[in-house]
């Protein structure tokens, strides 16, 4: 608030006020409905914002030059909130696993069953965790990579905050029943178009930040961020055009119907890993790490191949969640063939991930920070190797429908995703804060050990128990009929599901860590001035990347 | 030898480097080469779907769902039964041994939207329509684990307490008929009372839903309870019709050993 100019509060205010405004009319509209529910929800955080706009409205204006400062404040808010999503939604992945093997573990109430508050785990750690993760360090990485600071003080709060509204009433929704039962595209159409207005403004800031760029060069890694944005919104709006039961009601009807909406939907559904889950974090991935290995990219060309690779191909491929199904053959060939060719431009960037720690295993060794990054290249390389292969139409019949698939998604899930993201958590945050190192090393190697045995232990579960139950479903006896029941398949899972709540547990823990670490570098730490962190015209002040050998 | 092979084409390499290294200079031109990049496959693989005809089976004897067997089929959306449920009879052996014929794609016709599912941490409901009798139905949404004691579905007994709202479903029902299903007037209008008269047999309410769905609609007390129409019997009407809005499937796949 401190940065904003009297006109800029004005602004926020004007704006939250005409949130507050939509909020009125929703829970008027919806009267009777979740959605009247979800229009409290809106006010509420609508004049949580108001009050605070309003308080600061007073202040004397700032006096420092803006423009000799990158503006961080966002990101370091961002980057809060994703922490707290990431405790929050893996702790809703801990309690629906452990309701797999306990069935009796839950309230005995309607909103507590599985169905329900499965989407609030998946929303909570892809779009609460993962979004809030990928807004902030896009808002850091393009100013530093940019050398120019963001074209907006109002904005970023706008996307930020706005995007975490969405995620507030999707996951309030699923609790009340809310949903699309489109897998990852759960919230109903108020929020889908909430959703699209945020994303515009995205795009928007970031076009106009890179516009405003003292490096002629725009480094790969905000292509990558691109292409997650704009992909992201085509997705989005496809996937979600439904009609209304009404105005007044939360429910609404897709517009496609069975096979072309099931197309749709793992069109959406796939390039949501590809798009959401991928690009944005290789983002992450070409800027982070390089960053603390203090090497330059192994191969800036092979960077660029494997993002055009990954933005043609990908978007062929959603159609290998339909093998065997009433979709066409022909287009379960396609997305089998684009699978596997798929691997070339995901092993590109993995494999360029690893070649650039070249000459410097031994931070990898020292620093946990680090070991994150390299971790995360490493499972990239795994679970796209592992996709491809389940991609194939006969290893599919067997995978499909089966926990395999819920192991290979947690597979890129934690050990790519979140990896990544907790690596460049831990690198970026006493740089934010102004801050000379982490509050615990200790701490951060805690962490690291605890997210992998829960990975390992997690993906191990999920592979006995999905080949199993894969294996006993195709199995016959000698006289031709089916060997086991589905109850059979029950009670062999059992074991399995324990140890994947066990895994999850684990890396739970870390992420409790991680917030606790963060948090207390933000408030024990003592602060320290770093070396050339503004914008300026400069290459030798403020090189985007380690510059090639 | 390489070099030698691809001489012809180094002017085209140059000339890509060339552009390649300008559209690195503007964001815009990036933007658009994503868009272009990422927008071949999808219109590939769905544009033909909506233009090929036989992508979906014809089926004369298709049925709609009834308001009732649709406001339970909400209800499935609202539970999220999808997550753990598959409708989806894959053409592998196996599958149809345990589920019945493969799935047809004429049969989610009508489904907006389709729950074909991704994960069967219990088994396909495609074909459960009929499988078993109301009563067990009912019985295995208020407690699983008393019927089948190795299950770890949730128990839904508070659909058989809460009053089923019809009010809205004329809208519902408008709705899905502006996106593609085949509702008519009258159908829309009496989609409340058709609701109620689906679980009152021998009631001229009951005679009004036969007579706009069709002899064949399963017209029963589906959960038992007389004094209220219930969340109960809306799941049950949609689970009871699961597989059953048209035999194509069962008269074009002879089961096996026939």
């Amino acid at each position: 608030m401190t940065q904003l100019k009297s006109g800029e509060r004005q602004l926020a205010m004007i704006l939250s006020g005409l949130v507050l405004l939509a909020g009125f009319l929703l829970a008027a509209a919806g009267h009777g409905d979740p959605m009247g529910v979800h229009g409290w929800i809106v006010v509420l955080f609508a004049a949580v914002i108001l009050v605070v706009a309003m308080r600061a409205l007073d202040d004397p204006e700032p006096t420092e030059d803006r423009t000799m400062s990158y503006y961080d404040d966002p990101t370091k808010v961002g980057i809060v909130i994703a922490l707290l999503w990431a405790v929050v939604g893996m702790g809703m992945g801990v309690w629906v696993a452990a309701q797999l093997a306990w069935p009796d573990l839950r309230f005995d109430a309607a909103w507590s069953s599985f169905g329900r508050i499965r989407p609030v785990h998946t929303s909570g750690v892809i779009f609460g965790f993962g979004g809030n993760a990928l807004i902030a360090t896009s808002f850091h990485v393009m100013q530093r990579t940019s050398r120019a600071r963001l074209a907006g003080q109002v904005s970023p709060w706008f996307v930020l905050l706005g995007f975490n509204l969405f995620c507030i009433v999707a996951a309030s929704g699923y609790i009340m029943g809310v949903t699309q039962s489109k897998e990852y595209a759960e919230p109903e159409w108020y929020a889908d178009i909430w959703l699209v207005i945020v994303w515009v403004v995205y795009f928007i800031l970031y076009m106009r930040t890179l516009a405003r760029r003292n490096e002629p060069h725009i480094y790969v890694a905000n292509w990558y961020y691109m292409s997650f944005i704009l992909v992201v919104a085509i997705l989005h709006i496809v996937n979600n055009l439904a009609v209304p039961a009404s105005w007044g009601g939360a429910k609404s009807y897709s517009l496609f119907s069975g096979v072309q909406d099931a197309m749709t939907q793992w069109w959406y559904g796939h390039n949501a890993v590809a798009f959401f889950l991928t690009t944005g974090f290789l983002g992450m991935l070409y800027y982070f790490l390089p960053k603390r290995a203090e090497r330059p990219i192994y191969s800036y060309r092979l960077s660029i191949l494997s993002f055009w690779g990954i933005v043609f191909f990908y978007i062929w491929v959603g159609s290998h969640h339909l093998h065997y199904t009433a979709l066409p053959q022909w287009v379960q060939t396609l997305g089998m063939t684009f699978s596997v060719m798929l691997l070339i431009p995901s092993w590109a960037s993995a494999g360029n991930a690893l070649m650039t720690l070249n000459g410097a295993w031994g931070k990898v060794r020292d620093d946990a920070t680090l070991r994150f990054m390299m971790v995360a290249a490493v499972f990239y390389g795994l679970s796209t190797f592992e996709g491809s292969f389940m991609a194939v139409r006969a290893v599919n019949s067997l995978s499909h429908y089966t926990d395999w698939t819920v192991g290979h998604v947690h597979a890129g899930a934690m050990g790519w995703v979140a990896l990544i993201t907790f690596g460049s958590i831990y690198a970026l945050t006493p740089v934010l804060w102004r801050k000379k190192t982490m509050y615990s090393w200790k701490l951060v190697e805690w962490h690291f050990w605890l997210a992998l045995s829960g990975t390992v232990i997690y993906v191990f579960a999920m592979w006995n128990s999905g080949i199993t139950q894969g294996l006993m479903w195709r199995t016959y006896t000698e006289s031709g009929t089916l060997a086991y029941s589905f109850t059979d398949t029950l009670v062999a899972m059992h074991p399995y599901y324990i140890a994947r709540a066990a895994g999850g547990a684990l890396f739970l823990a870390g992420a409790v860590l991680a917030l606790y670490n963060v948090v207390m570098t933000i408030r024990r730490v003592p602060d320290h001035a770093p070396h050339l962190d503004y914008p300026t015209n400069s290459e030798a002040a403020e090189p985007a990347v380690p510059a090639g050998e | 030898m390489w070099r030698k092979l691809l001489s012809p084409f180094a002017r085209l390499f140059e000339f890509q480097a060339k552009t390649h290294y300008r559209a690195e200079r503007h964001s815009m031109a990036l933007t658009i080469g994503i868009i272009a990049a990422a927008s071949v496959g999808g219109i590939v693989e769905i544009a033909p779907l909506f233009t090929i005809d036989d992508t979906v089976e014809a089926a004369p004897d298709m049925r709609v769902y009834t308001p009732l067997e649709q406001a339970g089929r909400d209800i499935y959306i609202r539970e999220g039964c999808y997550a753990c449920h598959s409708q989806m009879i894959r053409s592998l052996q196996d599958e149809v041994d345990r589920y019945g014929p493969y799935s047809l794609a004429v049969e989610s016709q009508y489904d907006h939207p389709m729950l074909w599912g991704s994960k069967r941490t219990g088994p396909d409901l495609a074909r459960v329509g009929e499988k078993y009798s109301d009563d067990w139905q009912v019985r295995h949404l208020v407690d699983p684990r008393d019927l089948v004691p190795e299950s770890v579905m949730p128990q839904y007994a508070f659909l058989l307490e809460t009053q089923l709202e019809t009010a809205s479903l004329p809208d519902r029902l408008a709705a899905l008929r502006t996106v593609g299903v085949p509702y008519t007037d009258e159908q829309i209008e009496n989609a409340a009372s058709d609701a109620l008269g689906q679980s009152r047999p021998e009631t001229d309410r009951a005679d009004g839903v036969a007579e706009r769905y069709g002899d064949a609609t399963n017209i029963r007390t589906f959960d038992g309870r007389t004094d209220l129409l219930t969340e109960m019997d809306a799941l049950v009407a949609y689970l009871q019709i699961l597989g059953g809005l048209t035999d194509v499937a069962a008269e074009t796949q002879p089961a096996r050993g026939e």
